[in-house]
């Protein structure tokens, strides 16, 4: 049998950790269709049924404010699941009843899961669950989602309130004379009616419109005009008169009146303290410290200095391992296909393509494990409290430090899970900026190209140079949107109220779950996106392909240099003898060097050349030559490519992102190069348009007008840099 | 108000989002607060509630008119 189970709670109550206690990995994080909320469902057979359990959104109560509450709320009256799940924090009992309330207005079949017991047993807490039931007249059961504990327990009470199969009967709470007597008589207007009835129950609409809900009213001005236009008229009125009589709107009543009911009820036995109320608890002693003045902000960026540390130096091994791996497919497939255009496609298109992103992964699964670790332990919450001041200043939040991290705030990461998760941010205007300006930071894309550049030009203070890009994307980042917060994002700044969980032990399930749902996602791209780009730009560089005078000529000039050789020479080469000896060295760079002569030439015919050539003159103005060009159109759909589009177009048939050395030389060598063309060219890939994935992302998460947007303006910023610090740094002679 | 200091709530002066925020963490009149501290830039400030600690802008704790004990 089939039963529809739904979870609800406040944020930092543990719903995550029992989600995924009962659902384990059989869980699945869609979309709602139309909005940016996350849709978790999960299954689980317990007792010979099939429980389909949908995690909601966490929220704080179930007003019409935010896409998250209404979410939830609407999935709970058109879904109608058989049994509700609200997961109580028991050392936070009285916020968390709030929404409680709200649930039991709603009507819906209602479990208690009371969890944290534990914690609130270390604060000297005791809950008295049976007492509580009786008042709330829903059963209630303690719990520790983290261990376990009280799982049988609350899946049997589930169960058996699910198969009463009630009717959804709501809760009554008084709100004081006035506006009860204004209730009953939007009550009578509303049965009389039939408004929305079939929905919510009457009570609830009219709670509902007294609390000026703005998705009620809109519903109700849809269905019935009259009926809508009584019922305002007669909210507008008592709005009024406790405007007059009491300061404050009905809204402010009726949150102070289940307040009150909450309190009350709580008095009756329900909480016993052994502690003063004031005490210190762990959290908050850890907070001094990570809080303070002083060292808050040291530690912090130690923390952080820490992370980029752990993730560069644990993922070298198994990067090198994979690299390998990449390698030796290459070589095996070199040396057993016949040579022609298909070997070549597999070669330079798949396996160098592809090969230099999943070269990546072991470093964005570290960075996101060590992410998942700041933010499931709650650290991160502390991280924006700190930051909050300063974002403000460019029109962002403190909470949107998460998306910036997770997008390669530190060192590598993605931007597409970052854009991700600027949903959790609340206010709509700091969401676009942060979703605008995340890509600007240096994704585990762009690293390679960093290195690359930094490493040839700049050799002696790698590490520094590294330090110093990361802070200069930053800085344009936090620029960018106060730009876009003074111009087309104008508007007020939105609250910043937020909850300070206090710390916990990352469950090592939600660590895993979390790296890998944000590690999948860049993946994915790898066998989508990145493959057909690689190929497809293979095929801008091999094709039309020389003519055939052209490599006739070069086959002739290999010829005479091979004439030329002594016969024994040549031998050594036909043989592949190895070691070889010093003149078979010499013919063999000799014939080398002819070939990657034909490889320019023929990359210069090819459509990408052609392209690459016809945007020099604009280019030119930064410093980019037409073999640069072509990397950086590559790099319009995917950042990973353009380094070994940048090894191809320098004729040295492949490069691999992680071991650019000899590019990095002939980079060197050549008169077009300097630090100031590597400085521009840096620039200008740290800041121009997002790949192709991020574009997808942010049409999705805003719309495809922002990410032509977001295209346009990064692209435009990035050439104006570029050719800001070229030619500046030309006129200085800085080079 | 100060570091450590307690108070009583007595009213909540602002209405709209920023009002139901504040309401549904549980700032509403006749609950005690106490001040935890404040950001290393002195903003925004963190204040303990009915067992929970929350963060807001110095411009928004503004609208909370306290009592102080």
């Amino acid at each position: 049998m089939q039963l529809k189970m739904a979870l609800a709670g406040n944020p930092n109550a543990g719903k995550t950790t029992l989600f995924n206690q009962l659902t384990g990995a059989r869980q699945h994080v869609g979309n709602y269709p139309g909005i940016t909320v996350d849709h978790k469902e999960g299954h689980l057979q317990y007792q010979g049924q099939t429980i389909t359990i949908t995690d909601l959104p966490g929220t704080y109560s179930m007003t019409a404010y935010s896409a998250e509450e209404l979410v939830a709320r609407d999935y709970l009256v058109y879904n109608r699941p058989q049994v509700v799940i609200n997961i109580v924090d028991a050392s936070n009992l009285e916020r968390n009843l709030y929404l409680t309330c709200q649930l039991l207005e709603l009507g819906a079949p209602l479990v208690v899961a009371l969890n944290m017991i534990d914690v609130a047993e270390a604060r000297g807490i005791e809950i008295n669950a049976a007492v509580l039931a009786q008042h709330l007249q829903v059963p209630v059961v303690p719990i520790i989602a983290r261990s376990g504990f009280g799982k049988d327990a609350l899946l049997s009470a589930a169960l058996q309130v699910a198969s009463t199969n009630q009717q959804w009967n709501p809760l009554s709470i008084s709100y004081g004379d006035d506006l009860d007597t204004t209730l009953s008589e939007l009550i009578k207007i509303i049965t009389a009616a039939d408004l929305m009835t079939e929905t919510y129950h009457a009570r609830y609409t009219a709670i509902k419109y007294l609390e000026n809900d703005d998705q009620i009213q809109a519903k109700g001005r849809e269905i019935s005009p009259q009926t809508a236009h009584l019922l305002e008229q007669l909210v507008e009125k008592t709005a009024d008169h406790s405007r007059l009589t009491l300061d404050v709107y009905p809204e402010a009543i009726i949150a102070d009146h289940r307040y009150g009911y909450i309190k009350s009820l709580l008095r009756q036995g329900v909480i016993t303290r052994k502690f003063d109320a004031d005490r210190l608890y762990t959290s908050d002693k850890i907070d001094k410290v990570l809080t303070n003045r002083l060292l808050g902000p040291v530690l912090m960026l130690a923390i952080l200095f820490a992370l980029y540390q752990f993730t560069f130096s644990w993922s070298e091994i198994p990067g090198t391992w994979l690299k390998n791996a990449f390698t030796w497919l290459s070589g095996l497939v070199e040396t057993t296909l016949p040579n022609g255009t298909l070997k070549s496609l597999i070669i330079s298109g798949i396996i160098n393509g592809v090969g230099g992103v999943i070269g990546f992964v072991p470093l964005i699964m570290f960075m996101f494990f060590g992410i998942a670790i700041l933010e499931d332990s709650g650290y991160l919450a502390r991280v924006a409290f700190m930051m909050d001041r300063i974002f403000r200043i460019f029109g962002l939040h403190g909470s949107s430090v998460m998306p910036f991290i997770v997008s390669g705030g530190i060192a590598g990461g993605c931007a597409v899970p970052g854009v991700m998760a600027t949903r959790t941010l609340r206010s709509p205007k700091e969401r676009m900026a942060t979703l605008l300006t995340v890509p600007f930071m240096n994704c585990g894309a762009k690293l390679p190209v960093l290195a690359l550049l930094i490493g040839t030009f700049f050799g002696e203070n790698k590490a520094r140079y590294m330090f110093f890009f990361t802070m200069l994307a930053w800085i344009v980042a936090m620029l960018a949107a106060k730009l876009l917060r003074s111009t087309v994002l104008r508007g007020a700044p939105t609250p910043f109220v937020m909850e300070l969980p206090p710390y916990r032990f990352p469950t090592i399930r939600g660590l895993c779950i979390h790296t890998w749902e944000r590690t999948y996602q860049y993946v994915k791209k790898a066998g989508t996106v990145i493959l057909g780009i690689s190929i497809l730009l293979w095929a801008m560089m091999t094709f039309p392909g020389l003519s055939e005078e052209v490599s006739t000529s070069f086959a002739m000039k290999r010829q005479e240099v091979m004439a030329a050789a002594a016969p024994d020479t040549r031998a050594e080469l036909q043989i592949k003898k190895e070691p070889l000896s010093e003149q078979a060295q010499a013919l063999n760079k000799a014939i080398t060097l002819i070939g990657n002569e034909e490889a320019e030439m023929a990359l210069r015919h090819s459509i990408a050349g052609k392209i690459g050539i016809s945007l020099e003159s604009v280019s030119r103005l930064a410093g980019f030559d037409w073999r640069t060009d072509i990397a950086l159109i590559g790099g319009f759909a995917a950042k990973e490519v353009i380094v070994s589009t940048l090894g191809t177009a320098y004729s040295m048939g492949k490069v691999d992102s992680k071991d650019a050395q000899s590019l990095s030389d002939r980079l060197k060598e050549d008169s077009n190069w300097n630090k100031v063309t590597a400085v521009a060219a840096l620039v200008f890939i740290m800041f121009y348009s997002p790949c192709f994935i991020t574009l997808v992302c942010i049409a999705k998460e805003a719309s495809w007008k922002w990410a032509a947007f977001s295209m346009a303006f990064n692209t435009i910023l990035a050439y104006l840099m570029a050719v800001a610090v070229f030619q500046i740094g030309t006129f200085f002679s800085l080079g | 108000m100060h570091k450590n200091q307690h108070g009583i709530i007595t009213a909540i002066s602002v209405a709209g989002e920023l009002g139901r925020r504040l309401r549904e963490m549980g700032l509403v009149p006749g609950t005690r607060i106490k001040v935890c501290g404040r950001a290393p830039l002195r903003d925004p400030v963190a204040i303990r509630i009915l067992d929970s600690t929350i963060t807001l802008r110095n411009n928004e704790a503004d609208h909370i008119l306290v009592e102080i004990e």
